[in-house]
């Protein structure tokens, strides 16, 4: 077989592929850029050029400002509450307890679920006065709340939603992780009398490491790609208390029809994605060699 | 995969108070995790006054699936969303296997590079780029269409990377066997690679058709009728809090659409989680 042959080959397997991809993910990414720099058409006016206004004018936009700060706070306040309980599970179903297959059930089945779906029940869980999170509070003497309505809660009551979807599945990745630890390391600690945390601190948690690393950039990126809940439970509201910023970019673009300014806001998004992206890539590398 | 437990140094030695401490608060973990879901199917199967007056003799009933599935044409959305996932999982299938063979074993000119615009998409997903997505739709012609919500999604990078490190496992020996019987690049991938990687294939099978049942934000974008719309945006048209739906009938309608993936779930467990622990480790 000549080489010219197997080059055909190799690029007659990958045509596929490499067209959808550049339909749909490159070119779009590129369009994206160019847009930003263009107003919206109307009617019969075309797009024009408006250079770098789209960016400037976010600088003021409060609304944009608002879904970068909650962006921010949803990830900070989500992915370590979800990484940590994630880990706790794993140490338990992969410990000798009773009943572990339940247990691993109970923690994983959130993440099978459609976050619509259980967006719908939580909202419910959510109402005021009447929904279960009142009542339970209720028999403490706690006053009802509007925690979806409340501008300071808005955002809390979707990020503990996040955390109880999420944790089951950062579980699994740590429950492979934990599955690959030597049991002899176990033993041998155990000779020389190390206590549990101990071990825990010096040798579990270290050996994790790679993996915590690996899940932290997942969660990150699924922080700001997830928000199916803020479609269903508050819209960005209540006053934008809880728009995340790929929300709002829906927002401009499907409800106020701005595709000039969701471009640029998209720009941001990618911006971002693409630092994760970077860090991913360089922590995944040196994840190969540490194995 | 066996389950060997970490082994728990000097575990013998603490029994007693401390530890009926620490695993009463492992079933507590475990119970606060579930109950939001056992709350949704009692909701589910009673009648509405029961909604929050738990009462362990109160009526079962199925009368509020009834409701909801007669409320919203939710069996057009299962076929809608059945067809989308079909359509998704068989094209990721064919695709994906052709380029993962093609980087695995191939070398051709400026392969890093087309390898690297791949796993771009592992970053971008197609629902950040939605508006120039939706602009393609128009210009095809695809909006409001199955194809529409799927093409975005049909080139997988996960799936060309999950299946190319299982090609590179395959012994190059078997390749060069087939080849000497006259077989074709094609005939080869068929006969050797694909049934050689048949739990991959099974792996990414499921994260795909649970990854595809769940999504929401683009076949919101791109439907706009009950003839193509999907589960996921058929439930967010039919439960809008403004429409004045009982909750008992919200539970009912949530549940019944994520029930195949639970019963799925109930039967396959061990493959789910061992699927998605593959997924997970690249």
């Amino acid at each position: 077989m000549t080489q010219g042959r197997n080059q055909i080959t190799a690029w007659l397997l990958l045509l596929p592929a490499v067209v959808l991809l550049a339909a749909f993910t490159h070119i779009p990414a590129v369009m994206t850029l160019v847009n930003s720099f263009y107003n919206t058409p109307r009617g019969a006016r075309p797009a024009k050029f408006v250079g770098v206004s789209h960016y400037t004018d976010m600088l003021s936009d409060p609304v944009f400002l608002a879904a970068l700060k909650n962006n921010a706070i949803y990830a900070i306040g989500t992915v370590p509450v979800a990484i940590g309980l994630a880990m706790l599970m794993a140490l338990i179903v992969n410990s000798s307890i009773r009943g572990k297959g339940l247990l691993r059930m109970s923690f994983f089945l959130p993440t099978i679920l459609p976050m619509i779906a259980v967006a719908n029940i939580w909202l419910f869980f959510y109402t005021p006065g009447y929904g279960l999170i009142d009542r339970f509070l209720g028999l403490f003497g706690f006053a009802e709340r509007n925690w979806l309505g409340d501008g300071s809660t808005a955002l809390g009551s979707l990020m503990v939603l996040a955390v109880w979807k999420e944790a089951g599945f950062f579980m699994i990745f740590y429950l492979a992780a934990l599955q690959q630890i030597s049991p002899s390391l176990g033993e041998a600690a155990a000779l020389e009398g190390a206590g549990r945390w101990y071990f825990f601190r010096r040798v579990t948690f270290p050996l994790l490491m790679p993996t915590t690393l690996f899940v932290l950039i997942n969660a990150i990126i699924n922080s700001f790609r997830l928000i199916d809940h803020v479609i269903v439970m508050t819209r960005g509201g209540p006053d934008n208390a809880s728009t995340l910023l790929l929300y709002y970019i829906y927002q401009t673009a499907f409800r106020f029809w701005d595709t000039g300014y969701a471009a640029a806001l998209t720009m941001v998004l990618l911006a971002l994605l693409a630092a994760l992206a970077f860090v991913q890539f360089g922590i995944l590398d040196r994840r190969v060699h540490y194995k | 995969m066996t389950a060997t437990a970490l082994p728990q140094p000097i575990q013998s030695r603490e029994h007693g108070f401390w530890h009926a401490v620490e695993v009463i608060g492992c079933y507590l973990l475990g119970a606060l995790w579930i109950l939001p879901l056992l709350y949704a199917v009692w909701m589910a199967f009673h009648p509405a006054e029961y909604e929050v007056r738990f009462d362990l003799t109160a009526p079962l009933t199925l009368a509020n699936f009834v409701q909801a599935w007669n409320a919203a044409p939710f069996a057009r959305y299962f076929l809608n969303t059945f067809v989308l996932i079909t359509v998704i999982l068989v094209s990721q299938f064919v695709i994906c296997t052709l380029a993962a063979y093609a980087f695995a074993r191939y070398d051709f000119r400026g392969k890093t590079l087309v390898f690297m615009l791949v796993l771009i998409q592992l970053m971008i997903m197609p629902e950040v780029l939605m508006v120039e997505n939706y602009r393609t739709m128009v210009k095809l012609g695809l909006v409001d269409t199955v194809w529409a919500m799927g093409l975005p999604y049909m080139a997988s990078a996960f799936g060309i990377f999950l299946l190319r490190q299982a090609f590179l496992t395959v012994p190059k020996e078997l390749d060069d066997a087939a080849r000497v019987e006259g077989a074709g690049p094609l005939g080869i991938l068929l006969k050797v690679y694909v049934p050689l990687s048949r739990p991959i294939y099974v792996a990414y099978g499921l994260v795909s058709v649970s990854y595809h049942w769940n999504n929401l934000l683009w076949p919101l974008v791109i439907t706009n009728s009950v003839s193509t719309r999907p589960l996921t945006v058929g439930l967010q048209v039919f439960a809008s809090p403004d429409q004045g739906v009982q909750w008992s009938i919200i539970s009912a309608a949530a549940l019944m659409t994520s029930a195949p993936l639970l019963i799925g779930f109930l039967l396959f467990q061990r493959q789910f989680v061992q699927s998605f622990m593959r997924a997970g480790i690249k």
